[in-house]
């Protein structure tokens, strides 16, 4: 490995190209963060990363929303977005774990149907489901957002854990089965507990998706009141987009605030995660 | 006690067993179940069946025979320009973005200091990319005022057009968005070239084979599964595509329709115009697009993809 190590004027220019390519691909990231402490007219004055008069007006503005306050938004996306973690690790681990560890009569059938559905885009099931929904009386509530959560809905989470569990030492069910251990005592007291990287991994993809989801609340959120931050993004951008990008910059940078704290916390864990079961983003 | 009932009661107890054994497995598969019942495949049948219906919500669906799927392909001009963008969208940003993601992972693949660095920066793209902010950002990047013609008039002291309100442009910004996020396709890359055994790369060394030669011989060959899993993946994700056209165009698809995703269109159709038999229609021919790609891409695989065994 070390005898055909490149010489050191090679890295070096590596180095630059990959420190250039970086800068131009967040460079947009910064100049946004930066124009949201920017007065209004040195926004497209400027391309500057430094605001001449550092100032948080645009939070402020932004914060105060429209008819219906910016914190109001972000706490309807967090709820959402709690209730889909807790729903969707505890479905799709239920799920997981009678794929992986357990045998059942029509186990292959059914696992195979599941893989099927994560190649099934969704939007030939959505108008059913939004009958569905509206007869149920859940437009313009949280539940058609949550709900499916709680019935592992997103098959691609099953997959992620049917893998994991499958690479658990098979030794430690059997164990545990001569202790007299019920299925559900193995799988609360054994797997969940050695499961625990997967899991956070689940649970942080959840996380992110559901905060970053659009489309779902722009079908199921009518009411202002009910707004998650995308949509109450979308709104601002439509209504007034055009004169207030200070406000619509500043509450773009808090609608991030959340992915790039965990980003920042468990960046590690989310790369492996994508290296591992190939996610799409 | 007899032998026969011994026996019987033996097999009771084996019944027993075989009957709780799999009531375990369903229980733990009940919620999902559901779900898939329920809402999988429930709902795909219904949305089947009603794209053979005229349907508006107000009154029952009435049966139109396969009327939808006719005028999808002979008499709507819309559906055709919606496909017409999405197949350029697909066409310039998946290969363009697997480059980018495979001469990135490459540079970093030579056991550069630094690496996690680079690799954490190149990903956050991909793990922001999907969000409302990102499109707001990318609709004022490319404005007529934007950040990108500030930097054109700096550098070359031309003012530029705005771009995301031209139709000759606006969807090329939403290809850039999507090469901007190669992220996780670079990260897959990554993880396959660490797959390569080293040992052939020594081996080809001996021979005196030149960088490209080992790259063209040994990296890409060895690749090509990754290659193959990464394109899928990104093309049916790309067909899918929805939200950065719908912000950038605050819901219309333009300008003159140049940014009406098919999925974009469906929306509109679905909830736009409440025709909702016709958007079950549009949405298994998307069906059908993506599964004829995926059959297309594996049946094809076999001449490309190499499978080391």
């Amino acid at each position: 490995m070390t005898s055909n190590r490149p010489s050191v004027a090679k890295p070096l220019a590596a180095h630059i190209a990959l420190m250039l390519a970086s800068l131009v691909m967040l460079y947009p990231l910064l100049w946004m963060l930066a124009s949201s402490f920017k007065p209004e007219d040195e926004i497209f004055s400027s391309a500057s990363l430094w605001p001449s008069h550092f100032n948080l007006d645009s939070y402020i503005r932004g914060w105060k929303g429209l008819e219906v306050s910016f914190g109001r938004f972000f706490w309807n996306s967090l709820v959402i977005s709690v209730l889909s973690v807790i729903g969707n690790v505890f479905a799709c681990s239920l799920a997981a774990f009678a794929f992986a560890r357990l045998k059942f009569r029509g186990q292959k059938f059914w696992f195979a149907l599941m893989l099927g559905t994560l190649m099934l885009p969704h939007h030939v099931t959505l108008i059913p489901q939004y009958i569905l929904f509206l007869n149920l009386d859940w437009v313009d509530t949280f539940l058609p957002l949550v709900v499916p959560k709680f019935l592992a809905s997103d098959a691609f989470f099953i997959f992620l854990l049917v893998q994991f569990f499958r690479g658990l030492p098979r030794e430690l069910d059997e164990a545990a089965m001569m202790d007299g251990c019920s299925p559900w005592r193995i799988y609360w007291k054994v797997i969940l507990p050695l499961a625990m990287p997967a899991l956070a991994t689940a649970a942080i993809f959840t996380f992110i998706w559901t905060w970053d989801d659009f489309f779902a609340p722009l079908v199921y959120l009518n009411d202002m009141g009910s707004y998650t931050v995308q949509l109450g993004l979308r709104s601002f951008v439509d209504s007034t987009g055009k004169s207030d990008w200070g406000g619509l910059f500043a509450m773009s940078t808090v609608a991030l605030i959340p992915i790039l704290i965990f980003f920042l916390l468990f960046q590690r864990l989310l790369i492996e995660g994508v290296a591992t079961t190939g996610m799409k983003r | 006690m007899t032998i026969a009932a011994t026996t019987a009661e033996v097999k009771g107890t084996a019944w027993m067993r075989g009957f709780r054994r799999n009531l375990a497995g369903y229980l733990f598969l009940l919620p999902w179940l559901v779900g898939f019942l329920g809402l999988t495949l429930g709902p795909a049948l219904g949305s089947l069946y009603l794209s053979f219906t005229d349907f508006d919500l107000l009154r029952d669906p009435r049966w139109a025979g396969a009327a939808n799927y006719v005028r999808i392909f002979t008499a709507d001009p819309k559906f055709a320009e919606s496909m017409h963008v999405t197949f350029v969208y697909v066409v310039l940003s998946v290969p363009l973005k697997l480059t980018f993601a495979l001469m990135v992972a490459l540079l970093l693949n030579r056991g550069m200091a630094g690496l996690s660095l680079y690799r954490a920066m190149f990903y956050l793209p991909s793990l922001l990319g999907a969000s409302v902010a990102i499109a707001v950002l990318w609709r004022q990047l490319f404005a007529g005022n934007g950040l990108v013609n500030q930097v054109i008039l700096m550098v070359f002291g031309i003012q530029g057009p705005s771009w995301i309100s031209n139709p000759d442009y606006a969807l090329y910004t939403l290809v850039i968005l999507s090469i901007w996020q190669f992220g996780s396709p670079m990260i897959i890359f990554l993880a396959g070239l660490r797959q390569i055994p080293q040992d052939m790369y020594e081996a080809a060394s001996i021979d005196g084979a030149s960088k490209w030669r080992k790259f063209y011989k040994i990296t890409l060959p060895m690749l090509t599964p990754v290659i193959f899993f990464n394109a899928v993946v990104q093309t049916i994700e790309a067909f899918k595509a929805f939200t950065p056209a719908f912000i950038i165009s605050e819901g219309t698809g333009g300008p003159i329709d140049s940014t009406l995703f098919y999925t974009l269109y469906l929306y509109q159709e679905a909830f736009g115009y409440f025709r909702m038999g016709y958007a079950a229609a549009l949405a298994w021919v998307l069906v059908a697009i993506v599964a004829l790609f995926t059959a297309f891409s594996f049946l094809t695989s076999r001449y490309w993809v190499h499978y080391d065994e």
